[in-house]
Parts: C-alpha cells; structure tokens; sequence
C-alpha cells in the first residue's frame, strides 16, 4: 500500500494539471470561435 | 446634393496601447472558411494592419493597426469589394458582462468536473472497501483527501447557486437554487463531520457531482442566449443606423448615430430613413411615417414639423435640427405605456420557479420528518441526521435543475436554425400558452419594402428602360421600380424635377417617370386608383406611350398559409393597424382573416389586449412599429420581424429573421414541443424522487446508491431534452 504515496499525489498532480491548462486555455479565448477553430483546421492557406 | 459625405468612424476605435488601434466590424454573410481566409488574407494585406481575424461564431472580424494614415473606412470599403458588408460594431456594456459571465461559468464548471472525477476515484476503492477488507485507517485517509478537494471546489463553482439563492432569500423568496445550496452545504458538513468521526460514509462525492452536473445545464443555458444576442447585435449594427451631420454651415459628414448630440444638425436626403427624433429648420418633403404610426400614407414635413427616429424622407432633402439621438427618442405616451406594460409582464412565474416553490418546502419538511421519525423510533440523534441528511442529497434537484435549461437550450437552438431568435428567456413557456394571435398589418404581415403589383401588365423593354430610368431617382417608389426591373445600369444625361419625376432622351425621344400629371397619364391613373386605392401610382411616358406602375407594400409571400396553419391549430387571429380601414381591409381579405381593426392608437390596442386577457386569453402580439412596442409588452408574448424599431425589437421576446412569416409558426411549434417535454421532464423527477426517497427514509441510500441515482437521472433527463430538437410537421 506504499504505493499509494506515489500514485495518489500523481493521479490528483495530472488532473490539476489538466485543469491548469483547461483554464489557460480558457483564459486565452480559445474558446471564443468554436466555429471558427473547426474550419482553420481544414484551410490549407497559412 | 451629390456632394460625396467623408465618413467618420472613430466613435468606434479603441486605442489598445503601444501605438495600435482596435476596431470591430460585424460582417454579413461570413458562413465559411473559404470567406474567412479571403477576409483575413486581404486585409491582411492593407499597409499597416496588424491584425485581421475572423470569429465566425459571431461573425465578426477584429482588426488591429499602427496608428497613422490608414482610415477605418478602407476596411469596410474593401470588404464591400469581397462582396461583404460590414459595419462598425461597438460591444454593449450588456454583451460584454454576458461573456464575462459565460467564461465564470466555465471556470466553475472546469472546477467542479475536476474535483468530480478526483473524488470519484478516491470514492471508488472505499465502496469497493467497506464490502472487502480496507482498513479503516486507509477509508479515513481517503475520505480526508475527498474533503480536501470537494471542500474548496465546491466553495469555488458552488458561487453561482449560492449568490442566486442569497438573492432570492433576501428578497423573500424561494428559487430552485436555495434547495440546491441548502443540500450542498448540508450533505459537504455531514460529510466532514462523518470524517472526522472515522465513519463508514461520506457524501462528498455527491455533493461535487451534483455542482457539475447542473453547472453543465447553466453553460448550455448562458451560451445559447450569448449566441442569439450576438447575432441580434449584429443585425441591428448592419441595419447601418449613420446620419448625414453638418459638421460646419455646409460640410457633411456621415457619422455612427451613438455619436450624434441633442443641437446637431442633420441632413435628410430622399429615400433615406431618419435616425433621430428632431425638427425640420429647413427644406420640403413628404414623410413615410409607417414605421411609427402604421399609417401608410405619406404625410408632408416643412418648417416646424416634427421628426421622430424611423420616418423615411420620401421627396425632398431636409435639414433636422436634433431634439434627441439613438437612445430615448420616443414620443412621451408611447414610453409612459410601454413602463406600465413591462411592470405588469414582470409579474410572470417561471414553471422552474413554480416547481421549485412547492419542491422546496416539501423536500426540507419530509427531510424533518425522516429525523424525527427516527428519533421517535428510538435512533440517536446522529444517525437520524445522517438519514436526513440522505433524504436531501438524494432529493437534490439534480434533474430539475436540469429539465427545464436542456430542453430550452435545445428547443431556442431549434428555433433559432428555423430563423427566430429568443430574446427573453421564459418566452418559451408563454409562447406555448398563447392561444390568441394579433397581428399588426405594416411591415408584419405586409413587407417593409415596396413592390411593383402589376409587373406582368408592362411590356419587359418597357419595364427594363423604366427601372433605367428610375435608378436616377432618389424617391423610395422609384426605387421599388427599379429594383422591381433588376435595373443595374443608370441611363446618361437624366434630369431630375424636384417634386415631379425624372426624365431622360434616349434615341431622340423623351422618357419621363414619375407623377401622372408630370408624364401627361392622369386619365388613365384616375382608373387604377379606382382599381387599387392603397397602390402608390407611377407613370412612365415614352413619347405617345403611356404606363403605370402600382407600387405599395406587399404582403410576405407565405402569410396566407402561416395563416391558414395557425387557425387549423385553433388560434384566434386578428388584425390591429393603425393604417386607414381600406388598406387593412384589403390585406384581411387576402389572408383571409375575418377579425381586423383600422386607425387604432397605441392605447387602443392595449386596451384589447387587456379585454382579451380579462377574458382568460393568452395574446401573442407579433408587431414591428414603435407603436406597436407598449402593445408587445402588455401582450403575454409577442415577437418583431428583425426590420422593426429599435424599441420593437427589444420589447419583443422574439425576433424574427428574413422575408416569410414561417419562423412564427414554427417558434410556436417548437416552444409547444418544449413546453411538452419540460412537462415530462418534471414528471421523470418526481417519479424518480417517488422510487428513492422511501429509500432514503429507510436510511439504506449508501454514498454509492446515492452517487448512481443522480448521475442516472441526470443522463436520462438530457437525453429527453434533445427530442424537443424536432416537431412533427402538420
């Protein structure tokens, strides 16, 4: 059961590193043009 | 007048710091990548730019520059040469704290999902636990790391429920949020203290999940109103509302409307719509006044007269002296009731909050009673809590909280592809209890624009030279010919009568257009106007030859079959204008509605409105006049056509888009569809709530029934949501 000391604190480390970025990403207005993001993956001008 | 205005957009440039400048413009038409790059690659490629990006969610493309030469309006200018139009837009104080609001809930929600998925993976190895062999040094352990991430997540994303619920409390009320922060705080204390207690249950992973899932309704709910106003914005923006200012005695220059003053002078020239309410200091003219009275004849301005904000200048150019701009520009009746019918609308309950009025007080009283009983039944104190608090969590709004905002969130995403826009968020629930349709003639049933009626009377080389001819013509008839004759191509040498008409020599003979009497054809106008009292006539000479053209208002090209639709569903429908009797008479005849007023005044038709409502019916007021908007207030619904009034259309709880009076029919289809499924909704809640509170009394709700419950509930609640998506067509 040691093993716990290792995995819990990196289980909860990877989701708030997840929610760090969620809120960068957030922050940044990545969010701002959903629609906008799906096109530009397609458009092969720049 | 053919002196060209500069135009002036700096009421719309922000400096954003180190030398840039920022504007918005709001873009008609962008639907695609392939328009989005063309945009950005070629204003991009304007000397100086910095930035140009497209958002295509809102449609709208901010650009940024250095500071110097480049003048705003190349931008538009250039985007006219793609075939856009596009105009300044200034971001409302309101829109602005919308999205700020949008991205909180996100955060929360973030948060919370967050603190869920960690919890839930502590939660499961302790039930696993408690039926094998965990120690209980290892359970305490876990439920403390719960604790220490539910805890101060909760405290985060639980702030949208507990500000509401402070609100409602404080102002003597009760809404779906207070059962809600009442069962999250309660379940997170019980649970803390069960922990710190060493025992075998702790709720924590409920309580976060229960957050999450009714933060995942709030963020359909707000990003589906941000959408439909985004949009509304833009609109109104593109409606292009400038005025022509005197900038000095006689120098022009066109301007935003937001940055005209009381005391400017503007001018007016013919065919063009007035922005501002004011007096006319100089000049003569006929005014079209439809758009704020319903009355379709053209009443004439000199010295003196008064002009409010949406009258078309008809014949000739008119120096305005400003009373009032954009804002507040109304005649004082209309605003004194229009205030007294948005009181009275204020007045309605939401189905939520009428849920939740009765939900409340009987979950927290079968919550007392449950510890009671068991203290009665000989429990201790604790454990009776304990159930008490169970019967709370599991009681939890969950899938109320959720059954009414999926169902809007998808029956306004419905409607909004059908081309209606919602403006109020309760309107969905009032448009399916309408029962009683008036319909107000100009511009509703009718079009804003003018046509030409008798077109296939005219000989196609006839109509075609006539529209030629009528290009050069400022008069809003004949533009209606011209643009009736798909006329590009202005003809040379055209001569303009002030008051008459216009006249041109084409091949050695003279063509004139415009009054019967400037054309030689009175005779023959004398018959038409006996024919069709309610057309604007226009003659066309060409030497010998004579013609007329009848030009009035036409009705939307499916009002007769939106019609016939609504009655065949069992709406009353009638007609209130405040246009002349024959006028309403002839377009009642045509769509065959059988119940039609003329010349009433705005007073008139909220006194019926208030008869009808007396007699227990549910009006629907669908208008677009200014005198119309105290009427759209007092109405249990109403909706604008989005060629409105300003004031309209922010009364109306819906807006619609385009020329057919479909999106009507079908916001009605679809808000009874939802009104429906919410209905059911509701019902899925309680028999739900019939099946796990005896549970819950009984005390068997383990965190791990509880946890189950709630998550099954809510999937199947959101999944009946999305059959609000589609109405079976009639």
């Amino acid at each position: 059961m040691e093993v716990l000391v290792i995995l819990v604190p990196l289980a909860l480390g990877l989701g708030l590193a997840g929610l760090v970025a969620f809120l960068w990403s957030l922050k940044n207005g990545q969010y701002e043009d959903l629609d906008g993001a799906a096109w530009r993956a397609i458009s092969d001008d720049d | 007048m053919s002196k060209q205005a500069t135009r002036d957009f700096s009421h719309y440039v922000t400096d954003i710091g180190s030398g840039l400048k920022h504007i918005d413009l709001a873009v008609e038409g962008v639907s695609c990548s392939g328009c989005m790059s063309k945009i950005e690659r070629s204003l991009s490629a304007l000397p100086d730019v910095t930035l140009a990006r497209v958002n295509l969610t809102n449609r709208r493309v901010a650009l940024e520059w250095k500071q110097g030469t480049l003048d705003p309006a190349r931008f538009i200018d250039r985007l006219a040469e793609l075939g856009y139009k596009a105009y300044p837009f200034e971001t409302k104080s309101a829109e602005a704290k919308e999205a700020e609001q949008s991205r909180f809930l996100l955060r929360c929600l973030a948060v919370a999902a967050f603190a869920t998925m960690n919890v839930m993976m502590l939660s499961i190895p302790v039930w696993s636990g408690n039926v094998s062999d965990m120690l209980p040094e290892q359970r305490d352990f876990f439920h403390w790391l719960s604790a220490l991430i539910a805890l101060p997540a909760a405290a985060y994303a639980g702030q949208p429920f507990f500000r509401l619920a402070l609100s409602a409390l404080r102002a003597g009320g009760v809404n779906m949020d207070v059962p809600i922060s009442i069962g999250v705080t309660l379940a997170l204390g019980m649970s803390l203290v069960e922990t710190i207690d060493h025992a075998a249950h702790a709720y924590f992973d409920a309580a976060i999940m229960l957050l999450t899932f009714l933060l995942v309704g709030r963020v359909l709910d707000q990003n589906m109103r941000r959408r439909t106003r985004a949009v509304a914005g833009n609109l109104a923006a593109l409606k292009a509302e400038t005025a022509t200012k005197f900038v000095s005695r006689d120098e022009i220059s066109e301007v935003p409307v937001a940055a005209i003053r009381p005391g400017d002078i503007v001018l007016l020239r013919p065919g063009e719509r007035c922005a501002v309410d004011g007096t006319v200091i100089d000049g003569r003219s006929e005014i079209d006044q439809s758009l704020i009275t319903g009355e379709t004849v053209h009443v004439p301005a000199g010295q003196g007269a008064r002009i409010y904000a949406g009258s078309l200048n008809v014949s000739g150019a008119l120096r305005v002296g400003v009373s009032a701009a954009s804002e507040g520009t109304l005649l004082a009746e209309i605003t004194r009731l229009l205030d007294n019918a948005l009181q009275a609308r204020s007045r309605y309950t939401r189905l939520a909050d009428r849920a939740s009025r009765l939900y409340a007080p009987v979950v927290h009283a079968t919550a007392l009673l449950t510890v009671l009983g068991w203290v009665l039944l000989g429990a201790s104190w604790h454990d009776a809590i304990v159930t008490g608090v169970a019967v709370l969590i599991i009681t939890c709004p969950c899938a109320l909280g959720l059954a009414i905002p999926t169902v809007q969130t998808v029956a306004s995403g419905a409607m909004f592809r059908a081309g209606a826009l919602l403006n109020a968020g309760d309107a969905i629930e009032r448009l399916a209890e309408a029962d009683h349709v008036i319909f107000d003639k100009t511009g509703t049933l009718t079009l804003p624009e003018l046509e030409v009626t008798n077109a296939a009377d005219i000989p196609a080389d006839v109509f075609s030279l006539a529209g030629r001819l009528a290009l050069s013509s400022h008069h809003p008839v004949a533009s209606a010919v011209a643009q009736a004759a798909n006329a590009k191509s202005p003809l040379i040498g055209v001569v303009e009568e002030p008051g008459q008409g216009v006249r041109a020599e084409v091949d050695g003979v003279e063509i004139r257009l415009g009054r019967p009497a400037f054309c030689g054809a009175e005779a023959l106008a004398a018959v038409r106007a006996d024919v069709d009292p309610e057309a604007s006539i226009v003659a066309f000479s060409r030497a010998d030859e004579k013609y007329l053209f009848a030009v009035r208002q036409g009705l939307r090209p499916d009002a007769r079959a939106i019609i016939a639709a609504l009655k065949q569903r069992g709406f009353v429908i009638e007609i209130l204008s405040g246009d002349r009797a024959p006028a309403v008479r002839a377009a009642a005849a045509a769509l065959g509605i059988a119940d039609w007023r003329a010349g009433v005044t705005p007073a008139d038709k909220i006194a019926r409105i208030e008869e009808l409502k007396r007699q227990g019916r549910n009006v629907m007021m669908v208008g677009d006049g200014i005198n119309d908007a105290p009427s759209l207030a007092a109405a249990h619904v109403s909706m604008s056509p989005i060629s409105a009034a300003h004031l309209s259309q922010s009364t109306a709880d819906l807006v619609f888009l385009g020329k057919p009076l479909a999106p009507v029919l079908a916001a009605i289809d679809f808000s009874r569809k939802a009104l429906h499924v919410m209905r059911q909704n509701l019902w899925l809640a309680i028999v739900y709530n019939l099946f796990a509170v005896p549970l819950a009394i009984c005390g068997l709700v383990t965190p791990l029934i509880a946890a189950a419950a709630m998550s099954g509930s809510s999937i199947l609640v959101m999944l009946t949501a999305l059959r609000a998506r589609s109405v079976r067509r009639a």
